[in-house]
């Protein structure tokens, strides 16, 4: 994809150079287990959020300093959020949404340093999650409703005739869940960093008369993609949240 | 070569798209400002939505994005 970016590419590297995954250490169990800078940021992200959750909380003071507030705050946030969408009963699931939240969220912030990958930009990861979450919903409803899950399907209150097209309509939504889910993540990851990588461009083409203003615009966006990498993370909490209500809560 | 142009063309064409977004995204906000003018005591509690709101809708400029991506790049 990048060769091929190149090629139509006026001058400078093309800006989807930055998303080419670079096999680092070959590792071959008759399938592909290679390392890549992709796998090194995966750990990378997973690292951080295990050492900002326990160190932060080590202390355990009864008034928090600043890395403990921190810490008790994403807690309390995706406990909230949880709360507010699915009720008590989602407590089971916390840990799944608060894991999912921390490591989209550090890899989303993680990517937002000069000279790193974005893992989440790439549509293989985000699908795997939003996958996960999918069947993780589909299965619950099952096992909590038995066939009752499939009520979902069924909108109350419409006129008979109306019922198989709504019905199949609702059926369809239900199956893009995961799609739209998982191209939401890693179409905004893709889109800010590769307009912040033109605009880079745009400043080095210009040079020191004229590269300011498209300077200034990109310390702006810089801003804005910090505000889009914690959004998506929100986003994804929020809709596995949303997407677990309907499996607890069967009536449409 | 024709069908090289075409190529462009048509993600030139996906970038149409923007039109509805923008329409959606200034609804979002517009809606909120006159919202939280008339009640800004409820100002806050409503913000996390439009955020929300706001995602949602970018995400569906994004969707005709993959579409030219797919267009330029894989077809």
């Amino acid at each position: 994809m990048a060769t091929e970016a190149a090629d139509h590419g006026v001058g400078g590297p093309s800006p989807l150079e930055q998303f080419e995954i670079k096999r680092l250490v070959d590792i071959d169990f008759g399938f592909d287990a290679s390392i890549t800078n992709s796998s090194i940021f995966m750990m990378v992200a997973v690292v951080g959020v295990t050492i900002f959750m326990v160190v932060g909380m080590r202390g355990g003071a009864l008034v928090p300093g600043r890395w403990q507030s921190l810490a008790e705050m994403s807690y309390e946030f995706v406990a909230g959020m949880l709360r507010d969408n699915v009720g008590s009963a989602g407590r089971r699931y916390f840990p799944f949404v608060f894991t999912l939240f921390m490591f989209i969220l550090f890899c989303n912030l993680i990517g937002m340093i000069p000279y790193t990958f974005t893992v989440t930009s790439h549509i293989v990861v985000t699908f795997a999650l939003a996958a996960v979450v999918f069947i993780g919903v589909t299965v619950i409803g099952f096992i909590r409703n038995g066939i009752g899950f499939l009520k979902l399907f069924v909108p109350s209150g419409v006129p008979i005739f109306l019922l198989p097209l709504l019905v199949l309509i609702e059926f369809i939504s239900y199956l893009t869940r995961p799609i739209s889910l998982s191209v939401r993540l890693f179409a905004n990851m893709m889109a800010g960093h590769t307009m912040l990588k033109v605009f880079g461009g745009f400043v080095v083409s210009l040079g020191i008369v004229g590269g300011w203003a498209p300077l200034a615009f990109v310390v702006a966006l810089t801003g804005l993609e910090i505000l889009i990498a914690f959004l998506q993370a929100y986003v994804f909490a929020i809709l596995t949240c949303i997407y677990l209500n309907d499996a607890f809560h069967v009536h449409h | 070569m024709e069908a090289d142009a075409a190529k462009l063309i048509g993600a030139g064409l996906a970038t149409i798209a923007l039109a509805g977004v923008g329409v959606g995204i200034g609804n979002i906000f517009g809606s909120f400002v006159s919202g939280a003018l008339r009640n800004p005591a409820a100002a806050p509690k409503v913000f996390g939505n439009v955020l929300l709101g706001f995602a949602l809708t970018e995400a569906i400029a994004l969707f005709a994005l993959v579409i030219a991506m797919l267009l330029l790049f894989v077809f």
